[in-house]
């Protein structure tokens, strides 16, 4: 017997409408709930300030810097390791067995627990090479967590870029180079800056692979191997030995803040960028 | 009348599949030669033979010479990158780049390490009178070329490849997509621009090569049946396969 195909409609619409406002909901109730016991701690001091007696009291100033720097980091060294190897992927060699293992390969790495990322880069970073518990272990270690999604996000926006427009700049007389560098990474860049934007997020949101590499100090960074630490390692001491549940969602709501504003700065860019080369 | 392209013996591949047989055919200097055939009879490969750009394509691989101007292009110390601005191309469907009229025929000058000011603008102007479209945008040079109509498009991309200052000028169905208004427009621009370039043109409108070919030349399954005057060619061709297609037999 087949269903009334308007009684189907009314059903299957109202069954899609009540997911995607379960999903949204979920959201808006996590943003919402640590606002709200997050915010009451911030005030101008509370940014500016170093933290004092292990959190309790004081602001989270050197833990914003120490994820700035860290995450900072970590995109400088990814990114042109990343967008490399997807324009390497794409336009420097034939689809064949040795492109599928590297992909392969990238997409394991996706794949694998950031606190694995943090034991080998303790291991590797902090005793191997002696960096140190630093932002220098700690960068690398994060570079090399976000690594696929930048090569992943990058090759996607590369492969999408029209096959004509290559055609037409080699046959105006472009080298590969020139090609990849005038015509497709344009082109292709708000799907590159979507991926680094992803990147960003995981970064610094990231505690497990940050707290084995970079370490838990609450001073100021000196250097690249100073040990330093993060909003969300502050958040996870904070909240993991009891020292102060309020400084604790203070911080979780910068954190929060900060990541949907540089989402939301990122897509006006990008849309001004977009509008410019169309 | 002197010889600007000596093809002698020339095959191509894509992998196993032989796409042109031991072509042998010239291109006069100053003319505009017209190839005409069905679809898939190796029109186009053979134009995209003549700048290198099949080498682009995976398992593109050939026999025989082309000579542009007494040197084999073929040959391994041959710099490809001249030579596709040598030999401009327009491809069926206009494709203008994402950026600003003015930019996208400033495009190739800018590649070959062109960036005065004046030197560019005296080029777009130019290459847009040539390619008969500066009267519709000269008011509009920075607005983007993705917003020109079709026609336009076409128009731009054959303006783009003049501001190369190339000897020959490619062309591989320009006018497929194209109403009758615009194609008129580019026939009429062909027939101005065959003074200072040599032009190969690629069309499945058998009458397009009528109205403009000096001579035309008639492929079939990636062999050349016949080449000769186009009047000739439409009125007593000397091969009957050539008679058939354009008496629409087959095609």
């Amino acid at each position: 017997m087949r269903v009334d195909p308007r009684v189907e409609q009314r059903v299957v619409g109202a069954l899609l409408w009540s997911m995607t406002v379960v999903t949204v909901a979920v959201l808006v109730f996590i943003i919402a709930f640590v606002l709200k016991k997050g915010l009451p701690a911030v005030d101008w001091g509370f940014l500016v300030e170093n933290p004092v007696d292990m959190g309790k009291g004081g602001g989270i100033f050197s833990t914003i810097i120490g994820t700035i720097v860290l995450t900072a980091g970590a995109i400088l060294v990814a990114t042109p390791l990343g967008v490399g190897t997807a324009i390497f992927l794409t336009e420097y060699t034939w689809e064949g067995p040795v492109t599928r293992i590297i992909r392969f390969g990238a997409e394991c790495l996706a794949g694998i627990p950031s606190i694995i990322f943090g034991l080998f880069g303790f291991i590797l970073f902090v005793t191997k090479l002696k960096f140190g518990w630093s932002i220098l272990s700690g960068s690398l270690t994060l570079a090399f967590m976000i690594l696929p999604t930048i090569i992943r996000t990058s090759e996607e926006a590369i492969k999408s870029v029209p096959p004509g427009f290559r055609t037409v700049s080699f046959s105006l007389g472009s080298t590969k180079w020139q090609m990849v560098t005038r015509v497709v990474l344009p082109s292709a860049l708000p799907g590159i800056v979507t991926g680094i934007v992803l990147s960003v997020g995981r970064s610094i949101g990231e505690t497990a692979a940050v707290i084995f590499t970079a370490g838990s100090a609450l001073r100021i960074p000196a250097s690249l191997f100073s040990s330093s630490r993060t909003m969300s390692v502050h958040f996870y001491i904070l909240a993991r030995e009891g020292i102060s549940m309020t400084n604790a969602y203070g911080t979780a709501a910068v954190l929060i803040v900060a990541i949907l504003g540089i989402n939301i700065l990122t897509y006006y860019l990008m849309h001004r960028f977009i509008r410019k080369y169309s | 009348m002197t010889t600007a392209i000596r093809v002698r013996g020339f095959s191509h591949y894509f992998g196993g599949e032989r796409t042109l047989r031991g072509l042998d055919l010239d291109v006069e200097r100053n003319e505009i030669l017209g190839i005409i055939g069905p679809a898939r009879s190796g029109k186009s490969t053979f134009l995209c033979a003549l700048n290198r750009l099949n080498d682009l394509i995976r398992g593109s691989r050939i026999e025989g010479t082309i000579s542009v101007d007494g040197r084999n292009i073929y040959d391994p110390d041959v710099d490809v990158v001249e030579l596709r601005r040598k030999l401009g191309m327009v491809f069926a469907t206009p494709v203008p780049l994402p950026r600003s009229i003015y930019e996208n025929i400033a495009f190739g000058p800018r590649l070959a390490g062109s960036h005065d000011r004046a030197g560019l603008d005296a080029t777009v102007k130019d290459s847009l009178e040539k390619g008969g479209l500066w009267a519709e945008v000269r008011d509009r040079l920075d607005s983007s070329a993705l917003k020109l109509s079709g026609g336009q498009q076409q128009r731009l991309c054959l303006a783009r490849i003049l501001a190369l200052k190339p000897d020959f000028i490619l062309l591989d169905e320009p006018t497929s997509g194209l109403d009758p208004i615009s194609t008129m427009k580019i026939e009429d621009s062909l027939r101005k621009l065959k003074k200072e370039y040599t032009i190969v043109l690629v069309t499945n409108n058998t009458k397009q090569a009528a109205r403009v070919a000096d001579r035309t030349a008639f492929f079939l399954n990636g062999e050349l049946v016949e080449v000769g005057p186009t009047a000739r060619i439409f009125t007593a061709p000397a091969d009957s396969r050539t008679d058939d297609y354009l008496r629409g037999k087959f095609g």
